[in-house]
């Protein structure tokens, strides 16, 4: 019996450790590569050129293109799923019957069980030739189809997280308010998104991370066109959709070109390891708020 | 008087007016229920009660836990009518008025009857903005009205001193006690004519609780108040009237000195020096 705990005991800590060393392996690997390409690439350049051009015979290593590629899907993608899945959250905690949220939300988080790829073709079979009819001259790949798809991938996370932070205000402040004689709208909107706030924070930022770190919707629709521009309607070209040529790509192991991938694969690490770091220091705020 | 129909906006100074409207008219209750039943799902929680509370008075409702004293105070706001399964039958009248009418706007119903719930239930807001809460949402935005509402209703709280210097600061950095009257100016500051009180001094200290009924005392000049308590020492010291609950009924209703001295029903004096509840 000693004998079995122990290596029940072992299982479970080796899968804890081979975790841990698999994300240290990974950081290596980001680091090291990106170490070799920064001897050949000065990180001045690196963060302050405007053209990214690795591949081309002129070559030119600005990260900044693909940084504002990969921005303005997000930030599109954020401008539909904060609005909408806020709306929502309020939706199903203060006005839906109960019976209905337990069926509806569930129904919800479907739509981020949805395989990306599936986004990306919708995106750029569906919604990219809708949008060629209110905007004519908008590119085949663009910005703003991927977006605009990316958003509807990330309502759920919005709507989940909100509606759980807007559930957690306590019934006391409901009752404080409505015994006040305010409506349910003026209660939503001016003590519970209030009190919610940092919860609701928390999920856009890390809807926000969710986005960034989306490849297949962009790499399929966007394009790959590394575009410094806030043209929604233009190519563009993220991180991503970056790493995802470069890997699938004829360019020879062990070239600088090779090695860009792990720089840009950095710098999107380190975008989404803040981003998680600030939603997890707020959601720890928040906690002791309420407890 | 004030009506559930208010035409013109609720305004801080109304009560001064009822009291002089009141004047005329003093033998009309306040508020007064007519054989009330309540349900929640299958089970009757309260049972054919009748009861005429006067203006300008306090009253205590008293009972053990679960005799529906709580559950009765919150008909008179309708703050029952979030509970899905809640049903009622009888008449619920405030100035002769059902208060369950067809006609009735809830939310103005709630201005004229204010509540001061158990815990104290400030917004995550500075001590300005949840006195003021009750007037921004009736769309006042006069920095003027909102001033003036703020001070005089800290005032009638008896907070004002106590606070005056740091209105800014979020309430819920202020005591228990503080934070509880920051919640008695807010439902204050809309102009109510009468106040709920659910047990509202059970979360706090013998100094603020003291400091509570104080006030109780002072508001009772301009405020109809019906206040739960489970305390008996409180009830007896704060109203005039009090009420005493079992099981959903009202079993006496009375003179808070008769009920206290010389109680007509037995199970009163058996919950009263403490033999049962």
């Amino acid at each position: 019996m000693k004998i079995s705990e122990k290596i029940i005991e072992g299982g479970l800590f080796s899968s804890a450790v081979i975790t841990i060393l698999t994300t240290i392996g990974i950081i290596w690997v980001l680091l090291s590569q990106s170490l070799v390409f920064f001897k050949d690439v000065s990180i001045w350049e690196f963060l302050t050129s405007t053209e990214w051009t690795p591949l081309f015979t002129k070559k030119s290593y600005g990260i900044l293109p693909l940084i504002s590629g990969t921005m303005l899907t997000t930030l599109i993608a954020v401008a539909i799923a904060l609005p909408l899945g806020l709306c929502i959250a309020i939706y199903l905690s203060e006005y839906a019957p109960r019976k209905f949220r337990d069926i509806f939300k569930p129904m919800l988080e479907v739509l981020a069980a949805v395989p990306t790829v599936v986004y990306g073709f919708f995106a750029l079979t569906v919604v990219t030739p809708f949008l060629k009819n209110i905007f004519p001259e908008i590119d085949t790949f663009n910005a703003l189809s991927a977006g605009l798809v990316m958003g509807v991938m990330i309502i759920p996370m919005v709507s989940s997280l909100s509606e759980d932070a807007l559930f957690a205000v306590p019934k006391s402040l409901r009752e404080a308010s409505y015994g006040m004689g305010a409506t349910r709208l003026q209660t939503s909107f001016k003590v519970l998104v209030p009190a919610a706030s940092s919860g609701i924070i928390v999920s856009v930022i890390l809807a926000f991370a969710r986005a960034i770190g989306e490849t297949m919707i962009v790499a399929i629709a966007a394009g790959q066109m590394p575009n410094l521009t806030a043209n929604p309607l233009a190519a563009v070209e993220t991180i991503t959709a970056y790493i995802v040529q470069v890997s699938l790509g004829d360019v020879a192991h062990g070239s600088i070109e090779y090695r860009t991938i792990f720089a840009a694969g950095l710098t999107l690490f380190a975008m989404t390891f803040v981003l998680n770091n600030v939603s997890f220091f707020i959601r720890k705020k928040y906690q002791e708020k309420y407890d | 008087m004030s009506t559930l129909t208010m035409e013109k906006k609720t305004h801080f100074a109304e009560p001064i007016k009822n009291m002089s409207d009141s004047k005329k008219k003093p033998s009309i209750a306040k508020i007064s229920t007519n054989n009330v039943n309540v349900f929640y799902g299958d089970n009757k929680v309260i049972k054919d009660v009748s009861i005429e509370i006067q203006e300008k008075s306090v009253t205590a409702f008293i009972g053990p836990s679960g005799c529906g004293k709580s559950t009765f105070l919150r008909l008179f706001n309708r703050m029952n009518d979030y509970i899905e399964t809640f049903r009622k039958e009888g008449d619920i009248c405030i100035d002769g008025k059902d208060i369950y009418g067809k006609k009735v706007m809830v939310e103005e119903l709630r201005k004229m009857v204010g509540m001061v719930f158990q815990k104290p239930n400030p917004f995550p807001k500075s001590i300005y903005e949840n006195v003021a809460f009750g007037l921004r949402i009736q769309g006042i935005k006069k920095r003027a009205v909102l001033d003036e509402a703020v001070e005089h209703s800290l005032r009638q709280a008896a907070l004002w001193e106590e606070v005056k210097d740091q209105l800014n600061k979020s309430a819920l950095a202020l005591s228990g006690g503080q934070q509880q009257r920051v919640c008695i100016a807010r439902a204050l500051a809309v102009g109510p004519s009468v106040l709920l009180m659910d047990e509202p001094a059970s979360a706090l200290d013998p100094i603020a609780t003291s400091k509570v009924e104080e006030l109780i005392h002072q508001l009772k000049e301009k405020y109809t108040i019906v206040i739960v308590t489970h305390n008996m020492q409180q009830a007896g010291r704060v109203s005039d009237k009090t009420a005493f609950f079992y099981l959903g009924n009202l079993v006496e209703f009375d003179k808070t000195k008769k009920i206290f001295t010389n109680p007509k029903q037995e199970l009163t004096e058996r919950y009263i020096t403490g033999r049962f509840g």
